[in-house]
């Protein structure tokens, strides 16, 4: 037809900004500025006993042979998922992909990717995809326990900033029993 | 130690509560020796502060002395330090420009969510000024846990100057000091100030340093007024005067050359700019 709209152009945003994400599978991005080199974040980021310290979700990340490894996460309602999940490709000191293996709780994917920004230091950037557990309405429930991946993924981002840039990992608490009691109130 | 602590809309009490500890590297211990109440808690006493619970230990302007330091505090035992009320980490790239207010690390990561929720981008932390600004505890209490105790503390060297003339440093003079220098103030200036409060009136006394001839002060409340007085001012009552005409006669007829708002939120009486 001659007078068709034709194909809508997109713009120079992420396509994970975008408005017609499709609505069942969740996709979202997030990223962070951090003053330290590229090879030192890829590095940190490689080694999973060093996520477990910046990620407040995860209870345990298990290597199993080569580019395999089990992911153990708190999920809402005092649960626990657990998935394996295998790195399907890595650019040192770039980016690192990965997807869960079939048959896993919750389906996911995503890549890290680290990019020079100057002066500024590095843009570490989270793309995550994911099936929601319980579809949308198991999605705001995540939302409400503070368990939402986008939310997560800021989260942790942040806290790997706050390690490389301040040495430290910043806590509004007062002594260690309220600091304990906070943890408490981030658990579901 | 006793500390005052937030219990609800104007419910502040004395409470005695559990000592703060060193929880991180850059942590320090400070014993206050004075505390001041700022205009700012009138606003958390008012409940106009969201995100404020129950047993919030309150205030962001404090000195006193250091009695335990972290690994990685700069600070000694035994010293004298004014600590700003900013929590900022003095490493990212706010505070490379010292924007410390804007500080991006000071505030724990899961705080941070309120303020970019609810504004757009997270709030920096504060001491004892509710959780999105960090949920840390404050210093009108006998002991404090200042964080990055290596960025923001100031030490104050000479025993012989007294607390009272330098505890404004943490806020109150530099408030109004920023105010003025953001007023671009030439030599030679009129102008006008609402609010003769402590920032107000720090606002006053920072425009004649930077060169202004003349001042307007405007407030309702006499002895205030009075003070501002003193430091030289011409004073205004909103509550006595149309302070718009008054300010239009008295500069004749070209206005102040710069205008400072040292009155925030919560305004007794909005028709002060008429
Ligand atoms: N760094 C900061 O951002 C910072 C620091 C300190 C204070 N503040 C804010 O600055 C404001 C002033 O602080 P403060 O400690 O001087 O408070 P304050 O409450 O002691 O003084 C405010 C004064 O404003 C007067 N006032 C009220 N409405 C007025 C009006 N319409 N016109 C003229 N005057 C009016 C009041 O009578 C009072 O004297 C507060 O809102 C406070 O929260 C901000
Ligand atoms: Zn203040
Ligand atoms: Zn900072």
């Amino acid at each position: 037809m001659a007078d068709a709209p034709t194909r809508k152009t997109r713009d120079d945003a992420p396509p994970t900004a975008a408005k017609d994400l499709h609505a069942d599978r969740a996709l979202l991005a997030e990223a962070v500025t951090i003053a330290a080199p590229r090879a030192d974040l890829y590095r940190f980021w490689r080694d999973p006993a060093n996520l477990a310290s910046i990620m407040e979700n995860v209870v345990r990340i298990e290597p199993i042979y080569g580019k395999r490894s089990r992911w153990t996460v708190k999920a809402p309602g005092g649960r626990t998922v657990s998935w394996e999940s295998v790195i399907t490709h890595e650019v040192p000191d770039a980016e690192v992909g990965w997807q869960s293996v079939a048959g896993a709780e919750i389906d996911n994917s995503g890549r890290i990717e680290f990019r020079d920004a100057g002066p500024r230091g590095t843009v570490v950037r989270a793309v995550i995809a994911y099936d929601p557990p319980g579809g949308l309405i198991g999605q705001t429930i995540a939302r409400l326990f503070q368990r939402e991946p986008r939310v997560q993924a800021r989260r942790d981002l942040h806290r790997l900033k706050q390690l490389f840039e301040a040495g430290e990992i910043a806590t509004g608490a007062r002594n260690r029993r309220l600091r304990q009691e906070r943890n408490e109130d981030q658990r579901p | 130690m006793k500390a005052i602590a937030w219990h609800g809309k104007h419910d502040v009490r004395c409470d005695t509560v559990d000592d703060p500890e060193i929880l991180n590297p850059r942590d320090a211990i400070v014993r206050i020796t004075s505390t001041a109440i700022c205009g700012s808690d009138l606003h958390l006493f008012d409940g106009m502060i969201p995100t404020m619970q129950k047993g919030d230990v309150l205030g962001h302007e404090f000195m006193g002395e250091v009695v335990e330091v972290g690994a990685r505090s700069t600070l000694r035992p035994g010293q004298r330090v004014v600590v700003p009320f900013p929590i900022a980490c003095g490493r990212c790239y706010h505070c490379s420009k010292h924007e410390y207010a804007a500080c991006e690390n000071g505030n724990p990561a899961e705080n941070q969510d309120i303020g970019r929720e609810g504004m757009g981008q997270p709030m920096s932390a504060l001491f004892g000024y509710s959780h999105m600004t960090g949920g840390y505890s404050g210093g009108q209490a006998e002991l404090v846990r200042v964080p990055f105790s290596d960025v923001g503390p100031l030490v104050i060297p000479d025993d012989s100057i007294p607390d009272e003339k330098v505890l404004f440093l943490t806020d109150i003079l530099p408030t109004g000091w920023m105010a003025a220098e953001n007023a671009g103030i030439e030599s030679g200036d009129t102008v006008a100030v609402w609010g003769c409060g402590p920032v107000g009136l720090f606002a006053v006394q920072s425009a004649f340093l930077m060169g202004a001839e003349r001042v307007m002060a405007i407030d309702h409340f006499p002895h205030r007024l009075e003070l501002a007085q003193r430091f030289g001012a011409e004073t205004v009552n909103f509550e006595q005067t149309k302070v718009y005409e008054a300010l239009q006669d008295m500069t004749g007829g070209i206005g102040p050359d710069a205008c400072i708002d040292c009155v925030g939120l919560e305004p007794t009486a909005p028709s002060s700019t008429t």
